[in-house]
Order: structure tokens, then sequence, then C-alpha cells
């Protein structure tokens, strides 16, 4: 929050492209501790392709991101131990079929962190008591919803103690009665201080969950904003157009 | 001597299985890797194994190197044989288990913090695994029937002494003990990768 | 040392008996290929048909002849028939009917493989429009399944040559045979012959399978839909 002068992420000048074609054209973008930062934007404007360069995903071409001040866009940059840092949750929760819920989330916690297997798992089960799923720690990913499974993902990324989540529009791929819950869940880690970075097409959540909403279009960050200033008086043509499209799809969805 | 031979080809049949499924995950774990010059390396070599019959191969151990100074002697060459042979299909079959690993489980396991080895450990060799069991099991079954030519390198198996009955004008004894023998050494195998396949389809898939 | 490859390769009708010999290889795979293609049709229908006799003794079948090594099958019918039955057949006829057998198994399974994998309502509306059984099957579900299947039959083809050196034990003056008594007869004087000529045959079986393979995985790619 503006409130908090610490800030988390710094990203300067990054752009990044595939092939010949640029998809991140210089972006400058900075969240602070506990801050909440939703990215909107038309598809391929480049918001997925920016979550992905921060945890090394996508080998970035030029531009610097730091990480609690430390650069983690250098030459030979260790990035297990960034990536521990860095919550991410996907679009299609890739949970390991193969590890039933418990496991799958200590595989990180005890694997890669080393901690103690037992207290790894006091702290999935907390986890998973508030997101709704104390009694699932032994099914396998195939026997749950796709609700339940990114309601898992998002605790797999938790268990790590990230300093930053980032979320990768989580809820596109679920069946519409499945997307609430995934919200609540965000929402109250978000109301619990946890620092996020957004993507998503989800209008009215972004505006409940934002402290500062960032739309971007063809590789930019056109416009900054407070949550109630972009959606009822955008300051660009651009984020007024792309807003439209939305209003016009919520009026069609109320009349079928 | 039945016993014997059955034993020498069981005992052939279990290393060169050994070998060649260590040598097929390693050639189609660097594929999967991509590294530069290895990976083409293993591609030539699972083309060789694949299209070019055991016996050849195994005329060339044994008649052909030793006139060029390597000497090896018949139980070396034939587990070398089918390790050079099954190597390759072996490395067909995980091609199969690895390549049914989509980019973004790996970007899962990446995105937790896990480190290249602990990758393939935890999370890319069991599915590998998994899928690639069936095709595993085809080739291990091919493998053990592909023992029955190692009679020409001069070693006492089952079809060498068969061949030796044969001589002796006991036709169909030998006949029958040589069915008997190999379906008792194939049969506990093909159940065994059939139960192993169910249990895995069990632990969770059909995601 | 090239030399003494000349040598062998140049020496007396060496060269022609080993395309004499890789001509016998090939009519063997050639004759078992066509007749298993024949067979394992109608025999693939019948084991995806609802007939229970058929479906289980073939299934049966198949699994015996999965599990015999084929030298044994050979050993079996050559050696066996004459003294059981007091059959004698020359030992071409024994090897291609050997790889027939062999061969009719896999195609069977391989076109029952292709046939299940149809989506059931193919059948449906091939009845809703009356047609007979026969006609369903050459009319409907052949052509569809004969795209599932190339591959497959193209890969039996290069196991069927690949395994073809084991007439050898019947004594079959195949490509193998040949190999070995140019090595017994020039390998005296020439102490290398045997590296040279198990050589060459190493690769003319790789010249012949690996065209072959490269042209099922095309196919196998092509028709990905």
């Amino acid at each position: 929050m503006p409130d908090n002068p610490q800030v988390v992420l710094k990203i300067t000048d990054l752009v990044k492209s595939f092939d010949s074609t640029k998809v991140l054209k210089g972006i400058n973008l900075t969240v602070g501790h506990r801050e909440v930062t939703v990215i909107i934007g038309p598809s391929g404007c480049g918001k997925s392709t920016l979550l992905r360069c921060l945890n090394g995903l996508e080998p970035i071409d030029s531009g610097q991101i730091e990480l609690n001040g430390q650069l983690i866009t250098a030459p030979g940059t260790n990035w297990s131990a960034i990536r521990q840092k860095i919550g991410m949750v996907f679009q299609n929760y890739e949970l390991f079929p193969h590890l039933n819920v418990i496991d799958n989330i200590l595989l990180g916690p005890v694997k890669v962190q080393g901690r103690p297997r037992q207290e790894a798992i006091i702290d999935a089960q907390s986890w998973l008591d508030r997101v709704g799923l104390k009694d699932r720690a032994l099914s396998f990913p195939r026997q749950l919803s796709g609700g339940q499974k990114q309601r898992v993902a998002i605790v797999r990324a938790l268990c790590m103690s990230p300093q930053i989540m980032l979320f990768d529009e989580v809820t596109a791929s679920l069946d519409p009665e499945m997307v609430r819950e995934v919200l609540d869940v965000m929402l109250n880690l978000a109301k619990g201080g946890l620092t996020m970075l957004i993507v998503t097409h989800e209008m009215a959540f972004a505006r409940a969950v934002a402290d500062r909403i960032i739309f971007m279009d063809d590789g930019h960050i056109v416009e900054t904003a407070q949550p109630e200033a972009f959606f009822n008086n955008p300051e660009t043509e651009r984020a007024r157009r792309f807003l439209n499209i939305f209003q016009f799809q919520e009026l069609e969805r109320r009349r079928a | 001597m039945f016993m014997k031979a059955a034993w020498l080809t069981v005992s052939l049949a279990f290393w060169g299985l050994i070998l060649s499924l260590i040598i097929g995950f390693f050639c189609a774990l660097v594929r999967f890797w991509r590294w530069p010059v290895v990976a083409r390396l293993a591609g030539i070599y699972i083309e060789l194994a694949r299209n070019t019959p055991l016996m050849i191969q195994l005329f060339f151990l044994y008649y052909g190197l030793p006139r060029v100074g390597l000497l090896l002697e018949g139980r070396t060459c034939a587990i070398v044989g089918l390790a050079f042979l099954g190597g390759g299909y072996m490395a067909e079959a995980f091609r199969g288990g690895f390549s049914a690993i989509s980019r973004s489980q790996i970007e899962a396991g990446l995105s937790i913090g896990l480190r290249r080895f602990q990758l393939l450990r935890y999370v890319i060799f069991p599915q590998a695994v998994a899928v690639a069991l069936p095709a595993i099991t085809a080739t291990a079954i091919f493998l053990i029937k592909e023992t029955s030519v190692f009679s020409i390198v001069a070693l006492p198996d089952l079809m060498y002494v068969a061949k030796d009955l044969l001589k002796e004008g006991h036709n169909n004894e030998s006949n029958l003990l040589l069915v008997l023998s190999y379906l008792l050494i194939i049969l506990p195998v093909s159940l065994f990768f059939g139960r192993l396949e169910k249990r895995v389809r069990f632990a969770g898939f059909g995601d | 040392m090239l030399d003494s490859a000349i040598e062998i390769f140049t020496a007396g009708r060496n060269t022609a008996r080993l395309f004499e010999g890789l001509a016998i290889t090939l009519k063997i795979s050639a004759a078992a290929v066509g007749l298993s293609i024949l067979l394992g049709i109608p025999a693939g229908l019948l084991m995806s048909s609802k007939k229970r006799f058929w479906r289980v003794s073939l299934k049966l079948y198949l699994e015996f002849i999965r599990i015999m090594p084929i030298l044994v099958l050979l050993f079996l019918f050559y050696y066996s028939l004459s003294s059981v039955f007091n059959i004698n057949l020359p030992a071409v006829t024994v090897s291609i009917l050997v790889f027939t057998l062999w061969g009719t198994a896999e195609m069977a399974d391989l076109v029952r493989g292709a046939v299940t994998s149809l989506p059931r309502h193919q059948w449906e509306s091939g009845r809703a429009l009356g047609l007979s059984e026969l006609q369903l099957n050459l009319f409907v579900i052949v052509p569809q399944a004969v795209r599932r299947l190339l591959p497959g039959v193209i890969n039996l083809t290069t196991r069927m040559i690949k395994t073809t050196p084991f007439v050898f034990f019947i004594n079959i003056p195949d490509l193998v045979k040949v190999a070995q008594q140019i090595v017994e007869v020039t390998g005296i004087r020439n102490p290398l012959a045997s590296v040279w000529v198990y050589g060459v045959i190493f690769f003319i079986y790789f010249a012949i399978c690996y065209p072959i393979s490269l042209f099922s995985r095309f196919l196998e790619k092509a028709w990905q839909n």
C-alpha cells in the first residue's frame, strides 16, 4: 500500500521479445510491501509474459528486476533461491498428478527448503483449513474439482512463505460456479496483507481486491490508477474502449 | 542340463534388461534436455540399434571385433549386444513417457524452486515412467525373446541345448521343453508388468 | 585395410551371392507381410466383434505367439512338423509359415486397436442406414481404420525384416548365412573378413529398415489429427 514505502519488487525498462515480435516494450513497475496490484488488458498485451519473466520462466532481453533490493536479472542468478521467494499460481493449476494433495504441498518446503516434514505438515494443514480443504489432504488431484485444485495450488505456493505471490489468470480455466471459491480465497489473502501481483479478466474482482490497477496494452503500461478512479473514469481512450467491451459482455450475460 | 541352460538365459536376459533400461533412460534424458552434441549422438545410436537385427550385432561383436584387437567372451558379447539393442528400444519407450509431460508441469516444478535434479527426481521421472510402462513391458518381453539367438556366440543357452538334443534325434521332447521353458520365463514377467501397470494407473492419473 | 575389403567383395561371386542372400531375406519378409495382412484383417475384425468364441481363442493365440520367441516357433515347425505329422516342408516355406503366424497375430491386434479406437456412432449411423455387417465393415469401418493402421503395419514390416536372420538357424541361405560362409572361406587368408562382411550386412539392414521407419514416422505425423 502506498502508506508503506517498503518496495518488494522493482522492474526497470523490461524488454522481452519472442523471435522478432516485441512483447514487452519497456515496462517500469514498482510493487510495495503488502500491496495488491492487478494487471488487466486485452489478450496478447503481454501481461502473462510479464509475470513469467519475474520468476525466470522466460529469459528477458534487457532491463532490470529487483526483488527486495537484490538484482535478480544479473547473469548467474540462482533462480532456485529466487523462486522460493516468489510464489506462482498458474491458469491450469499444474498440480503434480502422481502426488496427493499434501505431498504436492510439501515438495517445496521439505525438498527445496529442507524444513522438517512434521513442521511443514502442520503449516500445510493450517493453510488447507483456511481455504476450506482440511479433509482433502490425502486426495489425489484427479479426485478434486477445478476450484479445489486451484485452491491447493495456491496453498502449495503459500507454504514456501513467499515474499510476493503471482497469479496468472487463475480462474480462466474454471467452470463459472467455481470461480467464486477461488476469488474468495484470494480476497482473504489480500486482506491478510499478502503482497500480490494478479493478472485477471474478472473486472469486478479486480475492483474489489486491488490497491492499484495497471492497464497494459501492446507491451506497454498504458495507465496506472486507483481502482475506483480507473473503473469509473479511465484516463486513456484505450482503457475506456477495453472497459466498454467488458460492460457489453456483462449486459449480454445478463440478458442470456 | 535344461535347467542350467534356462538359468543362463535368465541371467543374460536380466543383465541385458537392466543395462538397456539404464542406457535407454539416459539416452531419452539427454534428448529431452536437448544437450547439444550428446543428444545428437544418442539419436544416431538409437536409430542404429533399432534398425538392425540383434544377430548381426552379435556376429559383429563376437567374430568381427577380435580381428581388430578387442576380444570379448561370449557371455559379455551377449549382454553387450542385448544392451545395445535394448537401449535403443528403451530410449524410445522412455521418450514417449517424457514427451507426455507438459511444459507447464515443469514450470510448476521450477516455480516452487526445484533444482534440475529434484525436478527430474520428483516431477518428471515418476510421471514419465508411469506413462512409458506399457512400452517398457513390451520391450522387455521382446528383449527376452531375442535372447534365443545367443547360441550363435557359442553360449550353452536353451536354444543351444535344444539343438544338441535335435542332433541326437529327440525332436519333440526338446521342442516341448523349449516351449515350456520360455513360457515359464516370460509369462511371469508379462504378468508382473501387467500388475505394475494397473497399480501405477490407479495411483493417480486421468487428470 | 581397405585393400582387404576390396579383396573380399571382388573375389569370386561374393558380392553377387550376398545379393542373392538379400533377395531370399526380402522374399520371406514380403511374402510373410503380405499373407499377414490378408489373414490379420479378418482375424482382427473377429477379435473386435462380439463373438465371444473368436475373441477368446484369438486372444489366447495372440498371447501365445507374443510370448514364444520366433526362433522357438521355427524349430517347432521345422523339426516337429516332420516327425509328428510326417509333413516335410522346405525350409523357406516353413519360415514364411512361421512369420505369417506371428505377423497375423500382430496384425490382428493392430486391426483390433484401430477398429476399437473408432467412435461408436460410426457403427450406429452405418446400421441406421441399413447396411449389412459386411457392407458396414467394407465401406465404413475399414477405410477409416486403415489410416490408424498403416504406421503400425509399416512398423511390423521392419520388425519382420529384422527378424529374418533367424532363418539362418534352419539353414536357409539368407543374407546372414551367406555372410557367414564368405567369412569362413576368406577368413583364413584375410583376417579382417569378419569385420568387413558383418559390418557391411549390418549397414545393409540399416539401409533397408531406416527409410521404412522414417516413412512410418512421417505418416504418423501427417495423419495426426
